[in-house]
């Protein structure tokens, strides 16, 4: 059996854990509250690999069909 | 006359990072790079050009309050009406089936946690890929085996006691398979005394009553031999330059296990082992490719951005949701929106038993109220500030 890294997949983009005063500054850029973002649970695959924990918030990096490249935000939940 | 230095053009682009996508940038920079060097592009021109781009670029933008939604739902619902319900075409490999056009759309957008037809397209890893026989051996590996599957015939023997598995020669040859081997097998799986006679292979349990007899001929038959469990076939086939592995059944986490497989681009149309593995992200791109190849195989063309919008909700949560009643459209506050769109009578009983209240913050409520919605011109209010003469205040 081997390892298995999921960051190396061709369908899994950048996940990456935003320091909180980044966080912060998103969630102002946005107006939003952290629960209105986009989700992502603790126990997603990548989540886990990069040792997200709730409460959290990530910058996943795509490539976009539409625009190249496209910046998303997750909040971490339990679960 | 001299003109911009493409490091001069290299630095502007850069500079507007941030303001322009990626795809529009890059396509600018090339063709900037490239007119440069036919003809000197003057400093004003290049000026000119950004702020054209720049301009064309906001003018092209959805504007805030387009009903994004209604146009996604009615982009991929008019292009499913024109989709026929034939059979399949594998791309060259006859053997294989899977489930096309519209049944499989609706399997996708249904969320469905299994697909009428999984299919895993295994890549396999470095010189393994180039080579036909070890391909071929992986191949053989992986497909499930189980003893039923070699066997010709079964019976019990009451007289002595034990369950006989007549073995098919052939097909045992076809898979490589050891009557010696079978035997240890089932002797280590189900803790049973198995010994092959000639072409019969016997099974004694270890107590001698006719209960336990017949529980263990049952199991027998189930024991699998070779193989991942849920991937019944295996075909191997030449793309391009290397060789690839097509799978009918789907393991997905078992698979990207094995040594030889290539974990970067190994996938599945199994949307749900996709999330499960890989991530909701992944899941969200595997719903995009999966929904954009069901309907490029009709030949219909759909903009991939409202598939996008499409994924997008129904991963927006970090779990894939449907887009039914059971997922998105069902979670919705509203209880006048979830009495329109399914089971009407149900979501307005239960909500008058509640003593629910609709906030008709939404558009199908308001629509139903008769009142303006919140979405385009009815997302912004007009407040008139008296008192003040002209100008600021």
């Amino acid at each position: 059996m081997v390892e298995l890294d999921v960051r190396r997949h061709v369908l899994v983009p950048k996940h990456e854990i935003l320091p909180a005063e980044q966080a912060k500054e998103v969630l102002e850029k946005y107006r939003v509250t952290p629960h209105q973002l986009p989700l992502i649970k603790a126990s997603d695959p990548v989540a886990k690999a990069i040792g997200a924990k709730p409460g959290q918030i990530l910058r996943i990096t795509r490539d976009s069909p539409t625009a190249g490249r496209a910046t998303a935000y997750r909040y971490v939940v339990e679960g | 006359m001299v003109g911009v230095s493409p490091e001069t053009i290299k630095g502007e682009i850069d500079g507007l990072r941030g303001t322009l996508p990626e795809s529009v940038l890059k396509e600018l920079e090339g063709s900037l790079l490239r007119v440069s060097k036919e003809k000197a592009i003057t400093r004003k021109q290049l000026d000119d050009v950004f702020g054209i781009v720049k301009q064309a670029y906001i003018n092209a933008v959805v504007e805030p309050g387009e009903a994004v939604g209604t146009i996604a739902a009615q982009s991929v619902g008019e292009p499913g009406t024109q989709m026929t319900l034939r059979t399949f075409h594998y791309a060259g490999v006859a053997e294989l089936n899977v489930t096309l056009g519209l049944p499989r759309l609706i399997e996708i957008i249904d969320a469905r946690r299994t697909p009428s037809t999984s299919l895993m397209t295994i890549y396999l890893a470095g010189k393994l890929a180039k080579d036909k026989n070890r391909a071929r051996v992986f191949a053989q590996e992986i497909e499930a085996t189980t003893v039923e599957d070699i066997a010709s015939q079964t019976e019990m023997d009451l007289i002595n006691m034990e369950f006989v598995v007549t073995l098919d020669r052939s097909r045992m040859q076809q898979k490589e398979l050891a009557p010696a081997r079978v035997a240890s097998v089932v002797r280590e799986v189900l803790k049973v005394e198995a010994s092959v006679d000639g072409n019969k292979l016997r099974v004694k349990p270890g107590t001698q009553t006719l209960s336990e007899l017949r529980r263990v001929a049952m199991r027998v038959k189930g024991v699998s031999l070779r193989g991942i469990k849920g991937i019944n076939r295996v075909v191997v086939k030449m793309e391009g330059d290397e060789y690839v592995v097509y799978t009918e059944g789907s393991n997905f986490a078992e698979t990207l296990a094995l040594p030889g497989v290539d974990q970067t681009r190994t996938v599945t149309n199994n949307i749900n082992e996709i999330e499960e593995v890989l991530g909701i992200e992944a899941a969200r791109n595997a719903i995009i490719n999966e929904a954009v190849k069901t309907l490029e195989e009709q030949g219909l063309d759909v903009d991939v951005r409202h598939i996008m919008l499409i994924s997008d909700m129904m991963t927006h949560d970090g779990k894939v949701k449907q887009a039914g009643r059971h997922g998105v459209s069902g979670e919705k506050a509203s209880v006048l929106a979830r009495a329109s769109f399914e089971v009407t009578t149900k979501h307005l009983l239960d909500a008058c038993i509640r003593g629910e209240v609709d906030k008709l913050d939404g558009i199908i409520e308001n629509v139903i109220a008769g009142q303006p919605i919140p979405l385009g011109t009815g997302s912004v209010e007009l407040v008139m500030r008296r008192g003040e003469k002209g100008g600021r205040g």
